[in-house]
């Protein structure tokens, strides 16, 4: 699939430029020379570059990984080592599909499985950052070499995050019940090997088809609008910031710039799908890569009404502490980033 | 009277959910007992982790999306 991208992309994307081309210049007789011809033309590309490559890419994510689920996940990760469990957790997180409104049931279900809350979060940190759809949208557009750093990154963070939580004892400030549920668990688990059971039947190409075909409407139906609100940015970056404005003023030299993408990050919301494009536009206007994930990180991993769920199962303090964490961890990656990109 | 509970945190899916339950058992003629639960505690209680699911008589019948509305008549019917 990645193969086929690489090696069909500009020849499948030359259809989108000469699309554009013939709309915005031929009928509506715009000029190309022109700050609005531009923008305009910029705009209509990569939308209906982005929605095409939306539904292919879902439709044939969501058919591959039809049989994955967080009862799956769980009954893995229950019999593993700790020193690994991490590193799985987070690479589940990225893969396994599961609605943001069941974060609470699922980080119950770990968490009554007897595993340490430190896995747990790691598996529930990654998810929103990496999914194959975010994965393969930024392949096409930004290469291959930002998607393996964007990879990286969001799995450092949900490993390194749920490495510290276990080591602070975070256990220690979960809602009684959570606690008590956790410790139920793993009195289980040290008494019977819990030999995996796992009686999902085997599933038909026609229940496949249906699954992928629901997943592509709720997918699309959901970030449809966040592709045009952050292609209609980049946009306007494209067309009306003049050339260099981003990089003289916000560049690799500023190093509050980071930190201050964070929190602007934060009262913003969307998920990893919908902030590609954004990204894309501030890289090529010249924004580091760093500010860059530091940004977009902040906007998909970091938001209130998700910490306000979590109040469910986590006091107040355990609460303030996953907050802090997670926006050091930002402001930390994007400095690294920034750091390093010159090597790239 | 069947008692269908649908379990859910309180997510757009699982309110299509319960209209759906609602509108087919009324379409059916059917009368139930339907309740929405959304504690967490109790979710659990029942094992479930992805959500919405749906239980009728204490027994879990499905998770992780909106059923589809054979499901939804077939819990009703039998």
């Amino acid at each position: 699939m990645a193969s086929f991208t690489l090696a069909c992309g500009p020849l499948m994307f030359q259809l989108f430029t000469d699309f554009a081309s013939w709309l915005v210049y031929n009928l509506l007789g715009l000029s190309s020379r022109t700050k609005l011809g531009d923008a305009l033309h910029f705009f209509v590309e990569d939308v209906s570059k982005i929605f095409v490559l939306l539904v292919v890419m879902i439709y044939v994510i969501a058919l591959l990984r039809a049989s994955m689920n967080v009862e799956k996940v769980r009954d893995y990760l229950a019999g593993k080592h700790r020193a690994i469990a991490y590193l799985f957790a987070s690479g589940f997180g990225a893969i396994t599909p599961f609605c943001s409104c069941s974060s609470i049931p699922v980080f119950l279900g770990f968490t009554s499985a007897g595993i340490p809350v430190g896995i747990t979060m790691a598996f529930l940190l990654t998810s929103p950052l990496i999914n194959e759809v975010a994965i393969l949208l930024l392949m096409s557009l930004l290469g291959w070499k930002f998607t393996v750093i964007y990879v990286i990154a969001g799995m450092s963070i949900g490993v390194l995050g749920g490495v510290f939580l276990d080591a602070i004892k975070a256990e220690r400030w979960l809602q009684s019940f959570a606690a008590e549920a956790l410790k139920k668990g793993q009195l289980q688990t040290d008494n019977n090997d819990s030999s995996a059971t796992d009686t999902t039947p085997k599933l038909s190409l026609q229940a496949r088809h249906q699954f992928a075909k629901q997943e592509t409407f709720e997918i699309f139906g959901r970030v449809w609008k966040w592709v045009i609100i952050g292609v209609g940015l980049g946009a306007a970056l494209h067309g009306f910031v003049p050339d260099g404005w981003i990089e003289t003023h916000l560049g690799d030299g500023q190093w509050w710039s980071v930190p201050a993408a964070v929190l602007l990050g934060i009262p913003l919301y969307s998920n990893a799908t919908g902030v590609i494009p954004v990204m894309e536009s501030l890289i090529t206007n010249g924004l580091p890569i760093g500010t860059t994930l530091a940004f977009c990180m902040s906007t998909v991993a970091a938001s209130f009404p998700e910490f306000i769920l979590l109040k469910q199962v986590m006091q107040w303090r355990l609460l303030a502490i996953l907050f802090a964490l997670l926006l050091v961890a930002f402001t930390l990656l994007g400095w690294i980033f920034n750091a390093f990109t010159p090597l790239l | 009277m069947k008692t269908i509970k649908v379990l859910g945190t309180g997510c757009a899916k699982c309110k299509s959910t319960l209209s759906l339950i609602k509108q087919t058992a009324e379409k059916l003629g059917v009368s139930i007992n339907l309740e929405k639960l959304e504690d967490p505690q109790q979710i659990m209680a029942y094992g479930v982790m992805s959500t919405p699911a749906v239980v009728v008589d204490e027994k879990v019948v499905h998770k992780g999306g909106i059923p589809s509305p054979e499901n939804v008549v077939s819990w009703l019917e039998d």
